[in-house]
């Protein structure tokens, strides 16, 4: 006799699908405002990395005997594709969209085994790789060239500049604020001298300045943020607490000492923060799973980001302390797990604890 | 040259003295694995792990020529156990899991010569010479010796009934199941 | 709603498609099937034999040992047969069941009530319980009068009427409430009074406002009975999950509610208490909510105990092959293999689902998303234990919670890769169980070869200690032989030489 199903009989309206595309739809904002900033090469480069991201996919599940489409139609690669173009510069050429999928997809997704398998985030492990490897090509910021703009080149000139390269390189370039202030710091300058020409707030809520597609516009990605939440997809514990790491240290340092130090608002809206925080750190395969881990999570990347921005080698820390912390989540999930009802918790659990009962 | 040899038998000496002290007092105890190991196993000696008896199957695992699952009688539990004693991992996947026997007897061809009564290790038969034997599944082990020397052979291994009692839920199969390409490879 | 939020927890599709269907009585069929466990504990012992005439209400099997409740006949008529049937469980396995013959008459067992229950003492009534063979009706069974034996034993301030249902479809409770309420506040009356009258606490949850009010009103001229509204969610109505929301405080593991001063009863239970204790009436039939979208006429059915699903659906009408057939709740309920298993005094609830209503979902590899995490009451990880479990690392699952796990399916319901969590736990609870069982086989089979060999030794031992003592008794009688021999012939010579003398 056939042994019908075990309890329970029925399911929640989530799959992995629904998961993925309300991700997708959540980016699709602050996507679509970074590619009308760059124009016609910027769209070429996100296609290329998104396709060829879905292609590696299909061909390393392929090559390890997996069924294709089901893996496939539920947008895991699409999605890190996706993400991985956010943070290229948007005039690259197409083999570094190319490359940086395959190191995304293959490298750092099918040979740990597929799916869910995974210890560090794909696509920051690949713009990692491409950094190290093609410093050049990674550092080519542009200045922004909405679509309709004079300066902004058309289809076709679009087109070779995504197969063959940017033509007056010198012309069109622009190193993001991040970048810009790292260099006059190190000439020496003075912070409000550097930051009075070259830093506008609302230019960087709203996303008119030079950088990757994803370090425009802060304020979009922050919307897509809180759609996420409200849809309970993310839980609020790791970006909340990457932030109010971030805008902390940014705090304490800055009133110290103004003349080196920026201050939380710089922080927050310039470079990748705020995609960062809400879609790269809080990916799932890569994080813990326990709410006070994701706190601890959430505060690492905050701190080693604040670190790196201001004393390390680049200017924008983002990928480097997200892989950290993805390195430190086995430890974290071993060591902080949730109190199972009826025993005893941590010492410091059961004061949050007594604190909210008011025993 | 005297010296030579006046060195030589003193360092020749101490160094003995040393030996015999640390053979004395720094002894290292036998490991107990093999005794462990035997206590483990069901100790029936009924040979269907190759070996003659409990004892030798316990030394042949513990020096390692001979795989954990070696012993029908003891089950999952044992393998459990042995992997865990050893220190090692142990691959249920390829383990296929054994059903538990006990013996039965046929009532309608035991003569009742009573030759399996002596030949079991756990007094699980009764019966007296002359009537028939009958089994008591609870204190079978499922070790066929008694089968070994049934003359009428009307003892048979059969498996143990699921009731309602010992049903369990079963495991949850895989899904997506890799395709052949990839086991053939 | 004023409680200590708890952890965790899913909020599913209510679907209470019966909620507005008042309670109809069903006609009992010709035959009962009665299974002999119906509840926890040891199964009862029949004090019937086949063709023996039975009245509605009769004892018809004992309770055996501390733990177990006694089996009334829900109509009058005759014992068929002691038979094997299909037991109310997935396996379909069979199980000891008496068979009863109805004659249509309803003919009572005579019994004898109090005059007014109030003025029972506590023992009393529960001797009344279990006479009446009243287990928990919220689907646990437990048998009442033990757990009231319990909770008399120890101090308990605080008894908690569990109204909640929390299962989607079932709607048993809620209309109990509606539609019997002075019954059901006697009943938990008399429950309070059993318990020396703690403080009582009715729980229901917010999504009943009628079932709220009714009780409200009824129990506003009792001082020591309240109602309290808790937010709907699944599983608001598991003991400890209740406990932790009313009181604050959670149940240590591997003690009783009871050890921290809360007694829990259900809803139906006490409806049930107040017909035996008030009326005399032994538990024989059981309100169940016939629901889901396979079935033409669903509501809220008064059943006898030990009536096949079977007829009971033919009663409701099926519109459309069933694709899943369940019995309890869809989150916790079991589900059969086949409509001809008796309803049982712990089911609640039959669904006949349609295919669109079940879950049936690919299964996808897990992507961590935690919602398990989340989703759990308890506080455990289900991801990582299933994980455990899938490569056979029963210890590992055991250190980090497997025992602890009530087996609610939050888990797998939250689950957007569809990963059946709550079936891995099934079968790693019965591994442990399995496990121990086999343990204890293992001493017993090692204790009784240590046996043998010491008979055989002693028996060797015995031969040998005999072999010698004939030994020595044959050395003996032939020394004697020897010397006898050597006398008469000493005599004979004797004689021989005195002869000689003689002559």
């Amino acid at each position: 006799m056939i042994i019908p199903p075990s309890s329970p009989h029925i399911a929640g309206p989530n799959s992995v699908q629904t998961v993925m595309l309300l991700v997708l739809l959540a980016l699709l904002p602050g996507t679509m405002l970074g590619i009308y900033q760059f124009g016609w090469p910027a769209l070429f480069l996100f296609l290329i990395t998104t396709s060829s991201a879905v292609l590696f996919e299909a061909a390393s599940l392929k090559i390890a005997g997996k069924p294709v489409a089901p893996y496939c139609m539920d947008f895991s690669a699409l999605l890190t594709g996706w993400l991985l173009a956010m943070t290229l510069p948007p005039w690259s050429p197409w083999w570094i969209g190319v490359l940086g999928s395959f190191c995304a997809i293959v490298i750092g997704k099918q040979v740990f085994g597929g799916i869910g398998q995974n210890l560090f985030n794909p696509a920051m492990l690949a713009r990692t790789i491409l950094l190290v490897s093609y410093p050049l090509q990674m550092t080519t910021w542009i200045s922004p060239h909405p679509f309709g703009s004079p300066q902004s080149p058309d289809a076709a000139a679009g087109w070779s500049i995504t197969t063959g390269g940017i033509p007056d390189l010198d012309a069109v370039s622009s190193a993001s604020v991040l970048g810009h202030v790292r260099t006059d710091l190190g000439m020496g300058k003075l912070l409000p001298d550097i930051l009075g020409p070259i830093y506008h707030p609302l230019a960087s809520a709203v996303g008119t300045v030079s950088g990757s597609l994803g370090e425009t516009s802060a304020f979009l990605f922050l919307l897509g943020g809180l759609f996420l939440l409200a849809k309970k997809i993310i839980t609020w514990h790791i970006p909340l607490a990457m932030l109010v790491t971030v805008a902390l240290l940014a705090t304490v340092f800055s009133l110290s000492n103004p003349d080196h130090y920026a201050g939380p608002l710089y922080h927050l809206l310039n470079g990748g923060l705020m995609l960062g925080a809400f879609f790269i750190a809080t990916d799932p395969v890569s994080s813990p799973v326990s709410a006070a881990g994701k706190l601890v999570f959430g505060a690492g990347c905050g701190v080693l980001l604040f670190i790196i921005r201001n004393w390390g080698g680049y200017p924008e820390g983002m990928a480097f302390a997200v892989l950290l912390m993805n390195a430190a989540t086995p430890l974290i999930d071993h060591y902080i797990k949730p109190r199972i009802y009826g025993h005893q918790g941590t010492r410091i659990g059961e004061f949050f604890r007594r604190q909210r009962r008011g025993a | 040259m005297i010296e030579g040899i006046f060195t030589l038998t003193i360092l020749g000496l101490s160094l003995g003295l040393f030996l015999g002290l640390a053979a004395r007092y720094l002894k290292v105890g036998a490991d107990p694995i093999v005794e462990d190991i035997s206590a483990m196993l069901p100790g029936s000696n009924c040979g269907q792990c190759g070996f003659a008896g409990c004892g030798q199957a316990a030394e042949a695992v513990a020096n390692g020529s001979a795989t954990l699952d070696l012993c029908p009688p003891g089950g999952k539990s044992l393998i459990e156990s042995l992997a865990k004693r050893l220190g090692v991992d142990w691959d249920f996947s390829n383990t296929t899991a054994s059903v538990p026997t006990v013996a039965y007897v046929q009532e309608a061809t035991c003569i009742g010569c009573a030759r399996c009564f002596k030949a079991c290790p756990t007094d699980a038969i009764v019966g007296a010479p002359k009537q028939i034997h009958a089994v008591i599944n609870s204190a079978c082990n499922g070790c066929r010796l008694c089968v070994d020397v049934c003359p009428t052979e009307c003892l048979q291994m059969v498996e143990v009934q699921t009731t309602l009692e010992n049903w369990r839920w079963h495991k949850p199969q895989p899904a997506m199941q890799q395709t052949p390409l990839a086991q053939a490879a | 709603m004023a409680g200590y939020p708890i952890r965790g927890g899913v909020h599913p599709d209510e679907r209470k498609l019966t909620r507005e269907i008042t309670i109809m009585r069903v006609p009992t069929p010709r035959r009962l099937y009665l299974p002999l466990k119906q509840h926890i504990g040891a199964p009862a012992k029949p004090c019937r034999v086949p063709g023996e005439i039975i009245h509605k209400g009769a004892l018809l099997a004992r309770s055996q040992g501390n733990v177990s409740a006694h089996i009334h006949a829900p109509c009058s008529g005759h014992v068929e047969d002691i038979v094997h049937w299909p037991a109310p469980h997935p396996s379909g396995l069979p199980t000891k069941v008496m068979v009863v013959v109805n004659d249509g008459k309803e003919i009572c067992e005579d019994v004898s009530v109090p005059v007014n229950p109030f003025y029972l003492r506590p023992e009393v009534i529960a001797e009344r319980v279990g006479l009446s063979g009243i287990v928990g009706l919220g689907g646990a069974t437990f048998p009442a009068a033990v757990k009231l034996t319990l909770g008399q034993s120890h101090k308990t301030p605080i008894l908690i009427i569990n109204g909640c249902e929390c299962e989607p479809y079932l709607t048993c409770d809620d209309r109990l409430m509606q539609e019997r309420t002075h019954d059901v506040l006697d009943g938990v009356r008399i429950l309070s009074q059993a318990l020396a009258g703690p403080e009582t606490i009715i729980a229901i949850e917010a999504n009943k406002p009628d079932a709220i009010r009714l009780m409200e009103e009824a129990a506003s001229h009792y001082g020591n009975i309240r109602v309290m509204a808790v937010p709907t969610r699944y599983p608001m109505g598991s003991e400890k999950q209740l406990i932790e929301f009313v009181t604050g405080r959670q149940v240590p593991v591997g003690k009783l509610s009871a050890d921290i001063g809360v007694m829990l009863h259900n809803i139906a239970t006490a409806y049930a208490v107040n017909r035996a204790v008030r009326e005399g009436k032994p538990l024989t039939s059981r309100i169940v909510t016939v629901s889901g979208g396979a079935v033409q006429r669903p509501g809220n059915y008064e059943v006898p105990v030990g009536m096949l699903i079977s007829d009971l659906l033919e009663f409701c009408g099926l519109k459309e092959e069933p694709a899943r057939l369940i019995m309890g709740g869809p989150m916790m309920g079991q589900a059969i293999p086949h409509a001809r298993i008796p309803v049982t005094k712990g089911c609640n609830g039959v669904l006949a689902m349609s295919a669109a209503e079940v879950a049936r979902r690919v299964e996808h590899p897990c992507i961590r998303c935690a919602s398990c995490v989340d989703a759990c009451p308890i506080g455990l990880s289900p991801l990582t234990m299933s994980a455990f479990l899938k490569n056979d690392k029963l210890d590992a699952a055991v250190d980090i919670g497997l025992r602890d796990c009530i087996l609610c399916g939050s888990c797998s319901f939250a689950c957007p890769s569809g990963i059946p969590l709550a079936h891995y736990f099934n079968y790693g609870k019965g591994e442990l169980i399995s496990r121990a069982q086999q343990q204890q086989k293992d001493d017993e089979i090692k204790r009784l070869i240590q046996d043998r060999q010491v008979r055989m030794e002693r028996l060797e031992k015995e031969r040998e200690e005999a072999m010698a003592r004939r030994k020595a008794e044959i050395a003996a009688r032939k020394a004697a032989q020897a010397e006898k021999e050597k006398a008469a012939e000493g005599g004979a010579d004797k004689a021989a030489e005195a002869e000689k003398a003689v002559a």
